[in-house]
């Protein structure tokens, strides 16, 4: 008998070892021969720790299951039958392209990554020169899925034509914002699709050596990735003679230190030259003058897991899907008070309420959702009367949103929309580099003007309104930069909650 | 299992950095090393590392106090990590952390006085599906309720 248990740390964390020790002790009680393959997870963590026990070719899953369903899960008979996974409505509404292994494979075996399309693309790519392979890129309008959506090959053509006798592939693996797991999920589920993706890029732009900064809080993951590339490297998929062609190209998984800042790119790169991870001044753009001052591509992790299936496929293939200048697929992570939260890859052009009603099915408390902020702790608080957005970059900035990496944290009406305000103003304060003023200073006195408001100071809510222009006309990044967003969102969309208390104190 | 207190000679640190001296920008890993051994960055690193590294004591300091991960001393036994960012916060994350904290009598970053325990923030352990979320030690715990977090409380003390 042939099972399946997701090693994913969110599966993990809810239990998923002990499922396994108990499937493994039950088994042995009755002599019965089972074998357990721990995968990645299919990103219905409301379902999760869900067992998979393959019948015929067929995977049936259970879930979420627990040390005490052991028994009747290896009888067939438990109540936490789903039928075959693959026929669930979360699965079937899915275009999984970046996510097609995640849940399947073992994370760590080659020869299944291959057998379900892993290395097409590089084979693909290395028939190319690197001019053909940015232009692929191009063509398939892949956009910076890390939140800032810049066009992927033309920041690869920038690398490409820059000379350096040295050129480095940094792939952000910082993924710091709240209601963000994609990145995590995706290292954890696949890591090879992330290795062979930056291997694609190293061809396409002319460098040799790559990096992975991953954040310290993601243990788990740093193990996978980090197996991942010794296996790859035995295997000559990484080194001297990429599988055989000749060109070289290895890399390295580095580990952040807790540094919310260096999600940022230029943060990122002085932490991984061993410097305090503050931010530089753009020009010049790390394409040009990046790692060591050399010319860098820095892609988020699934921007950069997006590349191989783009070759395998073709670029026209992943163009088709998407809605205006927001090409292919969307990997949203549905998260914090919702009844089923998880990852859902899907073109992009869904509404934000059908994402939150839908799929997610409302909060998990059961009461009336109040609001969602979308992209992580710099992004918008959207309210119910937004929900009619689509969910592309145009189209939801035009809403008054940030699709960022695309996360949503979904809250309900027990939720202080003040006190959230306060918190993306401590949050930037905790996290700020110190290098620019607006930040450094707006966020600690945007700390100090929200309690006013919040004491009845009628004076306090104009000076946050200065303070938050100021502080998004004049930070150098996108932490002091944004950090308005979630503030104003909410005064904007909840002013009862700021005027309320004004009036009291009158 | 971590030194209480560690007291490295220049010989010891200089055994420990040397694998990573020909790595490209090698302070991180040297500083996650010393870590991983000592439970912190000793003081004592502080002379060799800079020297190695062709950097003055002051860059040192000031990469190690810039980063929340890196520690000037030791540790309690365990570290209980709980996440404060928005999706725990959704569901009722805060509260979970101010009676824990009450009930430990810390403030963050604090240690117990048994020295089993230090709680501390973190921002987002990427278990926004399944929140509130901690980490003990390197280990994720998810949807940690009362009962959850007794759990781990014993387990940290005992």
């Amino acid at each position: 008998m042939k099972l399946r248990v997701p090693m994913d740390s969110a599966a993990r964390a809810l239990g998923a070892d002990e499922v396994v020790d108990a499937l493994v002790a039950e088994a042995g009680r009755r002599g019965q021969q089972i074998e357990v393959i721990r995968t990645g997870s299919r990103g219905m963590v409301w379902l999760e720790p869900l067992v998979e026990v393959e019948i015929d070719g067929i995977r049936h899953g259970y879930g979420p299951a627990g040390p005490e369903d052991a028994a009747a899960i290896l009888d067939g008979t438990s109540v936490k039958a789903l039928g075959p996974v693959a026929d669930l409505d979360w699965m079937r509404r899915q275009t999984r392209l970046t996510f097609a292994r995640v849940g399947v494979i073992d994370p760590l075996s080659l020869a299944e990554y291959e057998a379900h399309g892993g290395l097409a693309g590089l084979r693909r790519a290395l028939a190319m020169t690197g001019q053909q392979i940015v232009d692929e890129v191009k063509l398939s309008g892949l956009r910076g899925r890390g939140g800032a959506g810049f066009p992927t090959g033309i920041k690869w053509q920038t690398v490409h034509d820059a000379a350096g006798p040295q050129k480095y592939i940094v792939c952000n693996a910082d993924e710091g914002d709240s209601g963000t797991f994609a990145d995590r999920m995706l290292m954890e589920g696949d890591p090879f699709t992330l290795i062979e993706g930056m291997a694609i890029a190293g061809l396409g732009v002319g460098a040799a050596r790559g990096y992975v900064y991953l954040r310290s809080e993601y243990p788990d993951a740093i193990a996978v990735m980090r197996g991942a590339v010794l296996t790859a490297r035995e295997a000559g998929l990484l080194g001297r003679d990429v599988l055989g062609s000749g060109r070289a190209f290895d890399m390295e998984i580095r580990v952040g230190a807790g540094a919310y800042v260096c999600g940022e790119e230029t943060s990122l790169l002085n932490s991984l030259e061993g410097k305090r991870g503050v931010v530089r001044a753009k020009p010049p753009l790390p394409a040009l003058e990046g790692f060591l001052g050399r010319p860098t591509v820095v892609n988020n992790v699934i921007s950069l897991a997006t590349v191989p299936v783009i070759f395998e496929k073709g670029a026209q293939h992943y163009a088709d899907f998407g809605l205006g200048r927001s090409r292919g697929t969307v990997t949203l992570q549905i998260a914090g008070n919702v009844a089923r939260g998880g990852l859902f890859e899907t073109a992009f052009g869904i509404s934000l309420g059908e994402v939150v009603n839908d799929l997610g099915g409302g909060t998990a408390s059961g009461r009336p959702v109040k609001a969602v902020q979308v992209g992580g702790p710099l992004g918008a608080y959207l309210p119910v009367s937004r929900f009619d957005a689509a969910l592309g970059y145009e189209e939801l900035d035009a809403s008054g949103g940030l699709l960022g990496h695309a996360g949503l944290v979904v809250f309900d009406d027990t939720a202080d929309m003040l006190a959230m305000a306060r918190f993306a103003m401590e949050f930037c304060a905790v996290e700020s580099c110190g290098k620019c003023t607006p930040c450094r200073i707006g966020a600690v006195r945007g700390v100090e003007t929200l309690d006013r408001i919040a004491a009845g100071d009628p004076a306090a809510l104009p000076l946050l309104t200065d303070l938050c222009e100021t502080m998004k006309d004049g930070s150098l990044c996108a932490l002091g930069g944004f950090t308005p967003f979630p503030v104003m969102s909410a005064v904007t969309h909840f002013p009862d909650e700021f005027a309320r208390l004004k009036e009291a104190a009158e | 299992m971590r030194h209480v207190a560690p007291q490295p000679t220049v010989e010891d640190i200089e055994t420990l950095i040397a694998p990573f001296l020909a790595l490209e920008g090698p302070l991180l890993p040297i500083l996650h090393a010393l870590q991983e051994e000592y439970g912190h960055i000793p003081a004592q690193a502080h002379v060799p590392v800079a020297e190695a590294l062709n950097i003055s004591r002051a860059e040192l300091h000031g990469v190690i106090s810039f980063y929340h991960d890196f520690r000037d001393k030791p540790a309690g036994r365990h570290v209980l990590k709980l996440c404060r960012a928005e999706a725990c916060q959704s569901v009722g994350g805060a509260e979970l952390a101010a009676e824990t904290l009450a009930r430990l009598g810390l403030d963050w970053h604090g240690t117990t006085p048994d020295g089993a325990l230090t709680v501390e923030p973190v921002y987002c352990l990427g278990l926004c599906a399944c929140a509130p979320a901690a980490m003990l030690d390197n280990r994720v715990v998810a949807r940690v309720d009362a009962a959850k977090l007794d759990r781990l409380l014993a387990e940290a003390r005992a």
